[in-house]
């Protein structure tokens, strides 16, 4: 049984920023795969809850008149999964869709909410007063780290559990917000709060903002773009090492590039090293291993996840060989 | 006494089963055990706030039948089916998401009553295995588990026929990969896999035939 909180479901947006914004301990709760879990592990406790399940607005997706695409933060895992025009436009999207958790969450869960989750570490989801949860400490950094960060590690060492930032960042996606100043924009990248610059906290946005919907710019002529996951396990699991690729190709050249990890970082991981190993290069295996070399110039492994390092190296370079075979 | 043939164990007989006095015994609890103040119903007036000592009084349409409920904000979908509703057939799990054991049809896709809130429920269709009986006949994913013997404890059974049937009334005809992975949110710990996909198979033929 759940500890008790109060629920509200409100069916106005206005009415869901001013929920949230009236009381500092209330949640959201938009698929509620996250936050149900937090609340079951005692994780944090939730006065209230307030539901946007009911915002209907917040489910469409629908094409742009500039050919981009605006995806509601509602649309499930899913429908993300399974959208032709997603899986012909965005391939890196609808292939790290179908890599997250199982299909009942994928049912559940939407696209807000992962990218709004709550980290996975052990230490976090468990009876301990680490420093993300307002202790002193991070218990992974000299504890049980196997799964925990090799790049930008900082006080916390965690890595972001999500499947689809990565590949939307891969694709330069923006937000929507809404909150109680009204709305604004947001770079995806600047969404993300790393833990050297406060460790207690996943995301920039402020008490009462709700993401409305995800926006992704036209794919540019030459858009090559993939997901691939690696996990502990074959069945379904969080991302031991991930990349998301969108290289936009021109004759065999590497126009422009986006290399983004899972599972290596606090935070979906731009590596821009790779990106620039790859600028203007023909993709071959000598520019794909240099890219690969590249992203993990900056790897600190811990005392149980060096493993990593070749790992990411070998499957950065696999990732990037596929699109030369296409 | 009505005399007890012994030849089966079902509460549709006349006498009291184990199961059947478990169910009503659950069913009793949930007519006395409102304590809390009564709010609104939730699915007719959504805006106002439910507070946690609040009982919300909800309707859940539930294998095709309309279920009014009192229910706690805090409670999973989960526990108003088996410990409200004496559906004891969607079994307890890990209650975190993680082993499918509870697995549902909402609105006909695969999902875990554990991790969805009774009040977010409303408005949905949802399945349990009770819903896939025909009358006193099982229903033919039903029936391809037991043909194929896709168990050996039995107590995921109920979440794997879920997530199957989930599965097959969106694919029919499903390949081995993508049953593989409609399968992928449900544990089996007794290792019942390769039975298991060939009772999937088999299901999806009775279906199609």
């Amino acid at each position: 049984m759940l500890p008790g909180f109060s629920y509200t479901r409100p069916e106005t947006l206005k009415k869901a920023v001013e929920e949230l914004k009236a009381a500092e301990d209330a949640y959201l709760h938009a698929g509620g795969t996250d936050l149900l879990g937090c609340l079951h592990d005692g994780v944090f406790p939730a006065g209230k809850v307030v539901s946007i399940s009911a915002l209907k607005g917040l489910q469409e997706v629908r094409k742009l008149s500039d050919g981009g695409l605006l995806i509601g933060a509602l649309t499930t895992i899913r429908t993300l999964e399974t959208d032709a025009d997603i899986g012909a436009r965005y391939p890196v999207l609808s292939q790290a869709a179908a890599e997250v958790a199982s299909p009942q969450l994928r049912e559940q869960g939407t696209l807000g909410g992962n990218l709004c989750q709550k980290p996975r570490c052990w230490y976090y989801r468990g009876e301990f007063d680490c420093l993300r949860k307002g202790g002193k400490e991070c218990f992974a950094f000299n504890g049980q780290n196997q799964f925990h960060c090799i790049l930008g590690g900082s006080a916390c060492y965690i890595v972001h559990p999500s499947d689809t930032a990565p590949a939307l960042l891969a694709l330069d996606a923006s937000l929507q917000v809404s909150g109680p100043q009204g709305e604004r924009s947001l770079p995806l990248s600047e969404l993300h709060v790393a833990p050297n610059d406060d460790p207690r906290r996943e995301i920039y946005l402020e008490a009462g903002e709700i993401i409305t919907a995800i926006k992704l710019p036209k794919p540019a002529a030459g858009l090559k773009s993939s997901y691939r996951k690696i996990r502990a396990r074959q069945s379904w699991d969080f991302a031991v090492a991930g990349v998301a690729l969108a290289l936009v190709m021109d004759n065999g050249t590497v126009k422009d590039s986006r290399v983004v990890l899972s599972g290596a970082a606090p935070i979906p991981w731009r590596s821009q090293k790779a990106e620039q190993a790859l600028q203007g290069k023909p993709l071959n295996a000598e520019a794909a291993g240099l890219a690969a070399m590249e992203a993990m110039a900056d790897a600190r492994p811990l005392e149980h996840n060096a493993y990593k390092v070749p790992m990411f190296k070998g499957l950065i370079k696999e990732e990037l060989l596929k699109f030369i075979a296409d | 006494m009505p005399e007890n043939t012994g030849e089966h164990d079902c509460s549709c007989g006349k006498g009291l089963t184990r199961r059947g006095f478990l169910s009503t015994a659950g069913a009793t609890t949930a007519l006395v055990a409102v304590s809390g103040r009564i709010n609104v119903n939730v699915a007719q007036a959504a805006a106002s706030e439910i507070t946690s000592e609040d009982m919300a009084k909800i309707t859940l349409d539930i294998n095709g039948r309309q279920q009014r409920l009192l229910v706690e904000p805090r409670w999973s979908l989960l526990f108003v089916l088996r410990d409200r509703l004496g559906l004891s057939g969607t079994k307890v799990g890990c209650e975190r998401g993680e082993c499918g054991a509870c697995t549902v049809l909402i609105d006909g896709r695969p999902r875990y009553a554990c991790m969805t809130l009774a009040v977010e429920a409303t408005g949905r269709k949802i399945t349990t295995i009770e819903g896939l009986m025909n009358g006193e006949q099982l229903g033919q994913t039903q029936q391809a588990f037991l043909e194929e013997d896709a168990y050996q404890c039995g107590y995921c059974t109920p979440g794997q026929i879920m997530a199957a049937e989930g599965l097959l009334r969106i694919n029919p005809d499903p390949t081995s990969e993508q049953i593989a992975t409609g399968m992928s949110g449900n544990l089996c710990r007794c290792g019942a896999y390769p039975h298991i996909i060939n009772a999937v198979n088999s299901a999806g033929a009775k279906k199609r035939n």
